[in-house]
């Protein structure tokens, strides 16, 4: 009863409560896990759209010290954030994201976040970002400790942040928000209406085509919650589909996939170091992470097939001839594929797909190989 | 023949000294789509309460409790092709397994349906 009294709730509590939501402890907060069920949830938003309530991560906005707005407001902000992420922050074009990780000093992951250049004008020198719900106090103050007195981190995590994902997206946001149709990935709009402020970006955590809106918690922000869950097109989603149709993407589940003790190579997430950064070699843990990608890290973040109907959990041993080689990561069923699939990490001699290994499922090695991700091709609108 | 349950929402259908055991319709409904079901082999002996099959929904893998003690005779191996079978018929098609009981006095501390229909009622 204690850890009941002390979770949050988002805006949207009692709207989950209402749908029939099954409400669980989620990164602090007490959120719902599943309405009708994780496979049905799962299948509707791949068909359809699906609605998902993830206020409880941790939007912010990241401001600079006087000089906002100003020509080259970007560059100087990009320049302070890329102190603690690898990647090309200066090279954003406005409204566009990027995908980042925040790095300790020896190059471990303390998260991954979306970082989004402001677009429109006078918006120079302010970025929107997006980090996980259960490390964004940890991750905020290490940017407002790193970076202060230079930039004014503003949190945005008392509105509400929704996901619309899966085919029918677009069909659905448009009567709310037109703008949106234009976007292509990772691209972001920044929409005012009166006195009221929304953020729309064409990005999601599903593989489908969607939207995640930032929306206030006001009776504006309210009306279009509603009216999205009132088109027939949209269902309510929990958490338990949300990670089920992110391990058939192939994509990361910090704290699980990734976490302090692995660098962006072991976790396959070279891709968010652009060139710019490799060669100027100046993030944390520069040393580590290019002395990965020359000899290549110990192990390395894979897909896992297993060959029969058991699923592997997170925390099953992976074993080759009887010698621990790795451990899972993410794993269950993928309900589109509808077949049991995994992610992990395995020594990186053993990271080619095809490579057969064992998965000590319950005592019992169960067949399995290592294979290419995502399980599913992503449907993103380029 | 007699039906017992559990507090763990086993079910167990007693005929003489054998009993079938499976998970029971509440059970199946909060677990949602059951998508791999681990059954003992005959042969295999537990005690009550000990660990006896697996179930897993999409979600998670949850265990699934000896009623009684005893002997497994058979296991239903209908349900590793088919695992939806728990969820389509849990109390029929969808059992796991038949246990030849050791000590029938064990099913003195069970509910009878009347018993059970209250106990999910309350949760």
């Amino acid at each position: 009863m204690a850890e009941t009294e002390t979770l949050r709730r988002t805006p949207l509590y009692d709207v989950h409560v209402a749908h029939g939501g099954k409400m669980v402890p989620f990164a602090g907060y007490d959120m719902p896990v599943q309405f009708e069920g994780v496979k049905p949830e799962h299948l509707w938003t791949r068909a359809h759209a699906g609605l998902f309530d993830v206020s409880h991560m941790g939007p912010c906005f990241l401001f600079l010290k006087g000089g906002l707005g100003t020509a080259d407001g970007h560059q100087k902000i990009a320049a302070l954030l890329e102190r603690l992420v690898p990647s090309n922050i200066a090279g954003l074009k406005p409204g566009q994201g990027r995908l980042s990780v925040l790095l300790n000093d020896q190059g471990g992951i303390l998260d991954d976040l979306i970082i989004t250049r402001m677009p429109g004008e006078g918006l120079d020198g302010m970025l929107y970002i997006v980090v996980n719900g259960a490390v964004k106090a940890q991750d905020w103050a290490l940017i407002e400790e790193t970076l202060e007195g230079e930039a004014v981190l503003q949190r945005a995590d008392d509105r509400m942040l929704i996901a619309l994902q899966g085919p029918e997206a677009e069909a659905v946001i448009v009567k709310h928000f037109p703008e949106a149709a234009d976007l292509s990935f990772m691209r972001c709009a920044y929409v005012e209406k009166g006195e009221e402020k929304f953020m729309v970006s064409r990005s999601g955590y599903t593989g489908e085509d969607g939207f995640e809106m930032l929306l206030p918690d006001n009776h504006a922000g309210h009306a279009i919650v509603e009216a999205l869950l009132s088109d027939e097109r949209v269902k309510p989603i929990g958490l338990g589909a949300r990670d089920s149709l992110r391990l058939e993407a192939g994509l990361c589940l910090y704290g699980h996939d990734m976490d302090a003790s692995r660098d962006p190579i072991e976790a396959d997430l070279g891709w968010v170091i652009q060139k710019s950064r490799r060669e100027r070699a100046d993030f944390p843990g520069a040393a580590r992470i290019l002395g990965a990608i020359a000899s290549g890290p110990a192990e390395k973040r894979v897909g896992i097939q297993p060959l029969e109907r058991a699923p592997a959990r997170e925390g099953t041993e992976i074993h080759l001839d009887g010698a621990h080689v790795g451990m899972v990561t993410s794993g269950g069923f993928g309900p589109s594929v509808d077949r049991p699939i995994a992610m992990g990490y395995v020594r990186t001699d053993l990271a080619v797909p095809g490579t057969k290994i064992d998965l000590m499922v319950r005592g019992k090695a169960r067949p399995a190989e290592v294979c290419d991700l995502p399980f599913v091709q992503p449907n993103y609108k380029r | 023949m007699s039906t017992y349950f559990t507090e763990d929402h086993e079910w167990i259908v007693v005929d003489g000294d054998v009993g079938t055991v499976g998970i029971t319709k509440y059970a199946a409904e909060q677990l949602g789509d059951v998508v791999f079901v681990e059954v003992p082999e005959a042969g295999a002996s537990f005690g009550k309460g000990d660990d006896m099959a697996v179930v897993e929904s999409v979600k998670a893998a949850s265990d699934v409790y000896a009623p009684v003690g005893g002997e497994v005779t058979a296991g239903n191996d209908a349900l590793a092709d088919a695992p939806e079978t728990v969820n389509e018929d849990p109390e029929g098609k969808g059992w796991f397994c038949k246990i030849k009981l050791s000590n029938a006095g064990e099913l003195d501390g069970l509910m009878n349906a009347d018993a059970y229909k209250s106990f999910c009622e309350g949760l």
